[in-house]
């Protein structure tokens, strides 16, 4: 049982909770991830440590109410309520180096996990610049953290509404296009965003770095479920990443292996299963 | 002495079984059961007891039953076995102590397995097996056990009655290991794993879900700032594998253990009621013909499907599982397909699984084991017509804790090595069940788990001794 010490709106459909769960905070890394069961109907669905506060043994999450799972926790769950199971720490951590200069991406939600990838960075010695995007300014998180260990910070939403207008590929490409070359590009966002990083840096042969949000049932490395194809292997998510050299992620065969799930999901009702409104 | 054949045991007919979960075998009754017992011959050389990895007291157990003394014959059944209701139940009887009877050279051998089934059935359903007070002597000495399966359960609860301080640590929500999240409940039924695990904890032992060892803590950080004197590592052969053909990673194809456990741990028979999804094809194929591939066809049927196929390489003679499954499977519709491999798996633009192509197999010279190994017949491939693919071609070891233990030695699949009674390059150190043997079955990991727990007890009490 973890128990929700904090919870706070930051976008639509956004919600940051501080939850207590000592044993992961005391020994997590940026770049790993929790599961979490909210209750015994609930699934296990994968949740990344966005931050943690090793004497308060608190970790934080950023969930986006997109399913069944994550609706309920956003929805139901508030402060002082118990999340039922709190796996972890799961995953490899980053690799944290000075690797000079690194060029962080976050697209979306994807903001939140890069944070603490950054901040290890910074500390690492490295020249941060940070590009974050969203479709609107109301949907942009982690605007201000970001800021905080960025050396510079980019922002670009869909519609112009915060920084400029377009995705977050325009500026990376121009400043690979300057001739800097940094070593390390990290992306963590929607698919087709990573992807899309990643043919962005392909042509200028900088290290690029994504972290795969496979759809994973016990994140331990017990089902298989979470596979990709990453170059001529195939790769448990959960265990040998979840980051992972993205120029070779086969990022088609994700996107096709998380839609398998899609027609029976949208045959919950819409309530999850929670509300019991369903016989057997 | 009663002679004849063995008493049948009574089960759900094949076709109403086929599409519930219930238990297929219902039990013996006190009449069947005494009646069976009857049928031993009490021997003063009693063979069986050789073909059990844990040596169980059987003609004592089954003496006690026949007069009616079932207190005692519980007894005597667990001062050896701790799991009897689950061995009953899932143990291959017919390779170990049943394969040993006396009986089996003419007739038909003792229901053993069916008999200790009954006596641990009969005492849970009459609270007889409710541990009385044994007020062992509290040693202070912790002990870590990595791993729920049978065999860290096992070693946990013969440590905690020496008056050990026992914790389990178990990655899953759960625990119980393959006992929960890869037999199914038609097999085994779930409340008879959590009744075992609840004497445990009635025992004293500790069970710490959600924690996994290698990553929440390190096997070192439980010696240095957990304060642990010994570790048994029985985390068991979980990390399933692939063919690597071409295809494995369309929608549609599962590792048995994805869906297995998305059935049995996550309950998604129950879906939507429960929030985890499983998709069921229409015409299923199980590639390979272990317990796993039987439980997870079997499943399939009962979810729905229409056609079942087991796909095996070899031969009838050669399947892995328990004779009792494959029955069982077949009287539930599944078809075999022997002497078949698959090449390559057929999928649509979208992604999805529409059809396997497999190669038919025919056995060559027998090779240096003197196994006749299968070759595949040239130009017989064919294409099968199914819209699901699960994989149970066999698991190996989970390497997480080989790869945040860099001293402890492991073998060229990643099995960690330990000696008769467990010891492992690492002193203090345990290991035993299937992430020491590879996949093998229940019973042999709870003897595992039995040696350690006495190799852990001389362990520590010669340390002890040392520093006084
Ligand atoms: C390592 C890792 C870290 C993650 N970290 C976060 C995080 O910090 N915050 C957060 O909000 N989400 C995170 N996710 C994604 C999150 O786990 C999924 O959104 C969640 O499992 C969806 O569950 P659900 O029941 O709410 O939705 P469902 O009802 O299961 O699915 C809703 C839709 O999303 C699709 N889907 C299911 N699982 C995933 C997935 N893993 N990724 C993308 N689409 C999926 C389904 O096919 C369906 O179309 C992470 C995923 C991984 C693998
Ligand atoms: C579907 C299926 C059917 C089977 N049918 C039969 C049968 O009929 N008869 C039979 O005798 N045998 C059968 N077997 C085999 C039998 O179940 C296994 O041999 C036995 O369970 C092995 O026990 P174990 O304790 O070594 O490991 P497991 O039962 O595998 O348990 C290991 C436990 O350790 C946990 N774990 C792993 N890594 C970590 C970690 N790093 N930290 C914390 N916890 C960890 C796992 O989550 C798991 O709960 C079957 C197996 C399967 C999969
Ligand atoms: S534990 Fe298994 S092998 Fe031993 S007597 Fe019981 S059924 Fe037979
Ligand atoms: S060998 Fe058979 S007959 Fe003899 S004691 Fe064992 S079970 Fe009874
Ligand atoms: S989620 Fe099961 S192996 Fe990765």
């Amino acid at each position: 049982m973890a128990k929700i010490i904090q919870k706070t709106e930051l976008a639509p459909q956004v919600y940051e909770f501080v939850v207590a769960a000592p044993l992961v905070a005391h020994k997590c890394q940026p770049g790993q991830f929790v599961m979490i069961r909210t209750d015994e109907q609930s699934e296990r669905i994968p949740l990344t440590i966005a931050d943690f506060d090793r004497l308060q043994g608190t970790i934080t999450m950023i969930v986006q109410a997109v399913g069944n799972t994550t609706k309920h926790l956003c929805e139901t769950y508030g402060e002082g309520d118990d999340i039922l199971d709190i796996a972890g720490p799961l995953g490899r951590p980053s690799h944290i180096e000075n690797f000079g200069t690194v060029i962080c991406v976050g697209g979306g939600i994807g903001v939140a996990p890069v944070y603490p990838i950054a901040r290890a960075l910074k500390a690492a010695g490295n020249k941060v610049i940070s590009i974050i995007g969203a479709r609107s300014a109301d949907l942009l998180i982690f605007k201000d953290k970001m800021d905080s260990v960025s050396d510079e910070l980019i922002i670009t939403t869909d519609d112009g509404s915060c920084g400029r207008k377009g995705f977050v590929t325009q500026p990376l490409k121009e400043i690979l296009e300057t001739g800097q070359k940094p070593g390390l590009v990290l992306a963590i966002g929607p698919v087709i965003m990573m992807r899309n990083v990643s043919e962005t840096t392909r042509p200028f042969q900088v290290h690029t770095i994504a972290s795969l949000n496979t759809i994973m049932v016990d994140g331990t490395g017990m089902c298989g479920g979470c596979r990709v194809r990453v170059g001529q292997d195939n790769m448990f998510a959960c265990v040998d990443g979840p980051e992972f050299d993205a120029h070779l992620v086969d990022f088609a065969n994700l996107v096709q292996r998380q839609q398998m799930y899609k027609d029976k999901e949208s045959l919950e009702y819409g309530c999850g299963g929670h509300c019991r409104c369903v016989e057997d | 002495m009663r002679g004849g054949l063995r008493n049948k045991m009574p089960e759900q007919a094949s076709d109403i079984r086929n599409k519930n979960f219930d238990e297929v075998a219902l039990g013996y009754s006190l009449e069947t059961a005494i009646d069976e017992a009857q049928r031993c011959l009490n021997c003063k050389n009693p063979k069986c007891v050789q073909g059990c990895p844990v040596n169980v007291d059987i003609p004592d157990f089954i003496s006690a039953l026949k007069d009616s003394r079932l207190e005692d014959a519980v007894k005597i059944l667990k001062a050896k076995n701790t799991l009897p209701a689950v061995c009953g139940r899932v143990c291959p009887q017919e390779s170990q102590c049943e394969k040993n009877c006396i009986l089996a050279i003419k007739s038909e051998s003792v229901a053993i397995g069916r008999l200790e089934r009954f006596v641990a059935d009969y005492a849970r359903e009459n609270a007889l097996d409710t541990l009385e007070e044994n007020p062992v002597e509290k040693k202070n000495v912790k002990v870590a056990i990595v791993g729920s399966g049978p065999s860290g359960l096992t070693a946990a609860g013969d440590l905690a009655k020496m008056g050990y301080d026992v914790t389990i640590f178990e990655a899953l929500h759960s625990p119980g290991g393959v006992l929960m999240y890869g037999i199914p409940q038609f097999r085994l039924p779930k409340e008879i794993v959590q009744h075992e695990i609840n004497q445990l904890r009635a025992l004293g032992v500790q069970i710490m879900p959600n924690v996994i060892i290698g990553r929440t803590f390190t096997i070192n950080e439980l010696f240095e700032e957990e304060g642990f004197s010994a570790v048994y590592i029985g985390t068991g052969a979980g990390l399933p594998h692939f063919m690597h053909i071409e295809g494995e990673n369309l929608n549609g194809v599962y590792s048995a253990n994805e869906f297995l456990t998305r059935v049995n741990l996550m309950r998604s028979y129950q879906f939507p009621k429960v929030a985890t999804p499983v998709y069921v094809g229409k015409r299923v194929a199980v590639v390979g013909a272990g317990n796993v591939a039987m439980d997870a066809a079997r499943t399939a049927k009962r979810l729905g499907a229409e056609k079942v196929y087991i796909v095996y390489r070899r031969s009838e003679e050669e399947m892995p599982a328990r004779k009792e499954e494959i029955g069982h499977a077949r009287e539930e519709g599944i078809e075999f397909r022997l002497l078949n491999n698959p090449t390559r798996i057929i999928g649509n633009e979208k992604g999805w699984v529409t059809g396997m192509e497999c190669v038919k197999m025919e056995l060559g010279e027998p090779d240096a084991s003197g196994r006749r190994s299968p070759v595949k017949i040239e130009g017989s491939e064919y294409l099968l017509d199914v819209d699901m693919v699960v994989m149970s071609i066999g698991q190996g070891p989970n390497p997480l804790i080989k790869a945040t233990t860099p001293d402890l030695a492991t073998n060229k699949y990643g099995n960690i090595t330990s000696d008769d009674v467990g010891r492992t390059s690492i002193p203090g150190v345990f290991a035993g069940g299937d992430i020491v043997t590879g996949a093998a079955t229940v019973i042999s990991a709870m003897g595992a788990g039995k040696k350690a727990a006495m190799a852990i007890d001389n362990y520590l009490t010669e340390k002890q001794k040392a520093n006084l």
